[in-house]
């Protein structure tokens, strides 16, 4: 190696260390600050012990939302292809009733010998992944009201969101050449006409409770702290709307609401009898993802600085090591420096 | 003129006629998945929404297609030109690798017709891993082609163009190593968006870092690897003296890969995670042995001078970043639910349909374009 090469090898070999340097120091700033809730956001509690089952929800929802029947093929036999009959979340479903069941599954909400129900849908997460993902912004999240939306005009099919989802909500058709992304939307065509999402309208015991979060939140809190056994109205619909509540006893809930902290933090939650991890509701981290990624983005690509700086220098150095005659791209003349 | 001239045989050959035939076979399923949908050819589901269509043919076959940028990073920026023969046969290995990733991502999507929303500024989303990755990995097939625009200039003699073209070359040069650096990076970054689903063993902070060095030492290996495979199959002089000198540099980098990633296993106190039993850390353990191949055979003197151990430490390192891929966004990763995936025979005829095209094209090209440099082709 003559000296010339080796200080234009030293040159470009000093300029990826800067580089790695950069990028040191990007990973000590790297998680974005989390996004707080909009002060008028909505939000649904669903309370898995006042839940009775009746999949009332899950019809409401289809007609609601104009989704085909979704029928498993082991069921199809069965039920002569006729009963919409989803076992989970689908791009044909996008919501449904599963239940827990253990032992002779005798009483409802206890974990041991009992069962119980849980609901599976969009959780509307204050940070969502699928809208950080989401590259042609298909998935947004309303600014006032917090709602998760997909529009399909938009999107390209790529399931980034599938992928990403913490909750497994968002699904991709794939038995449609022309399918779409199915996710629980909170009916937003029908909070737009002033109405309520279909599974809280339709729900008989107020299992499913739509209403503005910070109301919720404070519903949650009474129910809390409240003896198991005391009598209470459990509101139905909408809460601090004008229907009938169901009256009922405080039931004994397990600790904490799912949702809470939940991938950062979600407008839907829930309280159950039963851990909710038997519910099979997923044990997500408590930070959101799309902290991180963005955080990692937006620190390598914040103004394209990191970009530009690293051309100008590739681009120096690749024209010093190019001769200028256009001869040829290599960088030397015919039989080399070496 | 360049040094490169087009290799005179013939273009069809048992082999190509094999490929050809292969290419066929999978473009019959790609016609099957836009009549019936992804789910009546591929086996992706709600668990696993990405499959070897995107994981081999994109995440895998770009890395594959990272010769060009090697060859560039080595050649412009670090001004080793005494690689500059390699440098064409690795733009043009780069060239379909990227091409065909990027036909590939077309079919993969499940609204394809919507894929020019992707350039539609108000569609956009700039935080989206994903908008970086496809604007980038776009930029870069349109940067590949104008590097490789010389061979055609001089296929058809116009040199006009081609000097013309060669003043400028250093911007597409410089470009030629940003892109790559930029959106190799990003499809590490793509899954830290996966958290608790992607097993401690795989995901870091570092996943960007490690997805680009990695890129790096599978562009250096490819380059190696095509240079035995054609010299070996048409007869032809051996690079092996350039190889031996370049594998040295790719030891050291394969090296710092493995340091970088053992250093944060132990810094993220994840190593006891390797030692569960699972299938997914026995090939934990493979990854890292064929990554460790590398530097054992390429840092020392008896292993640089012998081309079958040169040879087999290349496709270790290919095997090895192939695998990792694989691992960091399939096999890893537990999705929400309890679904499983393995390829179905149709989705893998149409990956290994792409594998195919992609080697037939580089076959007609060499053959018929100045690629290969001059005194190897009219051996």
């Amino acid at each position: 190696m003559s000296e010339v090469d080796r200080r234009d090898f030293l040159k470009g070999a000093g300029f990826a260390a800067a580089a790695a340097v950069v990028s040191t120091e990007a990973s000590a700033a790297l998680v974005r600050p989390p996004k707080q809730m909009s002060p008028d956001a909505m939000g649904m509690l669903y309370d898995s012990t006042l839940c009775i089952g009746c999949k009332a929800c899950m019809s409401a929802c289809k007609a609601a939302n104009d989704m085909p029947r979704d029928i498993p093929p082991d069921l199809r036999k069965w039920n002569e292809n006729t009963w919409d009959s989803p076992e989970d979340l689908s791009g044909r479903t996008l919501n449904v009733i599963k239940v827990y069941r253990n032992g002779a599954a005798e009483h409802k909400d206890q974990e041991i010998d009992g069962y119980a129900f849980v609901k599976r849908h969009c959780l509307h997460c204050v940070d969502p992944s699928c809208v950080s993902v989401c590259p042609v912004s298909a998935m947004q999240k309303d600014p006032v009201t917090g709602v998760v939306t997909h529009n399909p005009d938009a999107c390209i099919g790529c399931r980034y969101c599938v992928y990403g989802c913490p909750f497994g909500v968002p699904q991709y058709d794939f038995t449609n050449p022309f399918g779409k992304i199915a996710k629980c939307q909170f009916c937003n065509h029908l909070q737009k006409q002033g109405k309520i999402p279909a599974c809280c309208d339709v729900c008989p015991t107020g299992a499913s409770l739509f209403g503005k979060f910070s109301d919720l939140q404070h519903e949650i809190e009474r129910r809390l702290s409240l003896a198991p056994g005391t009598p209470y109205e459990f509101p139905r619909g909408k809460l601090g709307g004008d229907r009938l509540p169901n009256p009922a006893t405080i039931p004994t809930y397990v600790k904490g609401i799912y949702g809470e902290h939940e991938a950062g933090s979600t407008q839907v939650r829930y309280l159950a009898g039963v851990p909710f991890a038997k519910l099979g509701l997923p044990q997500v981290g408590l930070v959101s993802p799309a902290r991180v990624t963005e955080g990692m983005q937006h620190t390598l690509y914040h103004w394209l600085i990191a970009p530009i700086v690293a051309f100008v220098g590739f681009a120096i150095l690749a024209r010093r090591n190019t001769p200028r005659n256009g001869d040829d791209e290599s960088p030397t003349s015919k039989g080399g420096r070496q | 003129m360049s040094d490169a001239a087009p290799l005179q045989r013939k273009l069809i050959t048992p082999t190509t006629l094999v490929l050809a035939t292969l290419t066929l076979i999978g473009f019959y399923f790609l016609a099957q998945r836009f009549m019936y949908g992804l789910g009546a050819v591929a086996n992706i589901n709600s668990g696993y929404p990405w499959g070897i269509w995107v994981v081999v043919d994109v995440i895998i076959g770009t890395a594959f297609g990272c010769g060009g940028f090697a060859m560039a990073l080595l050649v412009y920026i670090f001004n080793r030109s005494a690689y500059h023969p390699l440098m064409r046969p690795a733009l043009l290995s780069g060239l379909f690798g990227y091409t065909l990733g990027g036909v590939a991502v077309i079919f993969d999507l499940g609204r394809y017709w919507h894929f020019y929303n992707l350039l539609v500024p108000s569609r956009a989303h700039p935080d989206s891993v994903m908008l970086e990755v496809a604007l980038c990995v776009m930029a870069y097939v349109v940067v590949l082609w104008i590097e490789f625009a010389p061979a055609f200039l001089e296929r058809f003699g116009l040199s006009g163009a081609r000097r013309g073209l060669g003043s400028w070359m250093w911007v597409f040069s410089a470009l030629g190593v940003l892109l790559p650096t930029m959106h190799q990076s990003s499809l590490g970054s793509m899954i830290l968006v996966m958290g608790y689903k992607l097993s401690p063993l795989w995901f870091t902070e570092w996943l960007p870092a490690l997805f680009v060095i990695s890129a790096l030492t599978m562009g250096y290996a490819i380059v190696m690897f095509e240079a035995t495979v054609v010299s070996k199959t048409f007869g032809l002089p051996s690079e092996q003296a350039l190889i031996a000198k370049m594998s040295k540099v790719v030891g050291w980098i394969t090296m710092a890969w493995l340091v970088l990633r053992w250093g944060d296993l132990f810094a993220r106190g994840a190593v006891p995670a390797a030692f569960v039993p699972s299938v997914r850390v026995l090939l934990f353990w493979v990854e890292n042995a064929l990554f460790l191949t590398a530097p054992a055979v390429f840092l020392c003197p008896a292993g640089r001078a012998s081309q079958r151990a040169s040879f087999l430490a290349a496709v270790a390192l290919l095997l090895g970043g192939s695998l990792y891929r694989l691992d960091a966004y399939i096999i890893g990763y537990a999705p929400v639910a309890n679904w499983t995936y393995f390829p179905s025979a149709s989705e893998l005829m149409v990956s290994i349909g792409m594998i195919s095209l992609e080697v037939l094209l580089y076959l007609i090209f060499i053959k018929t374009l100045p690629v290969l440099h001059r005194d190897a082709a009219h051996a």
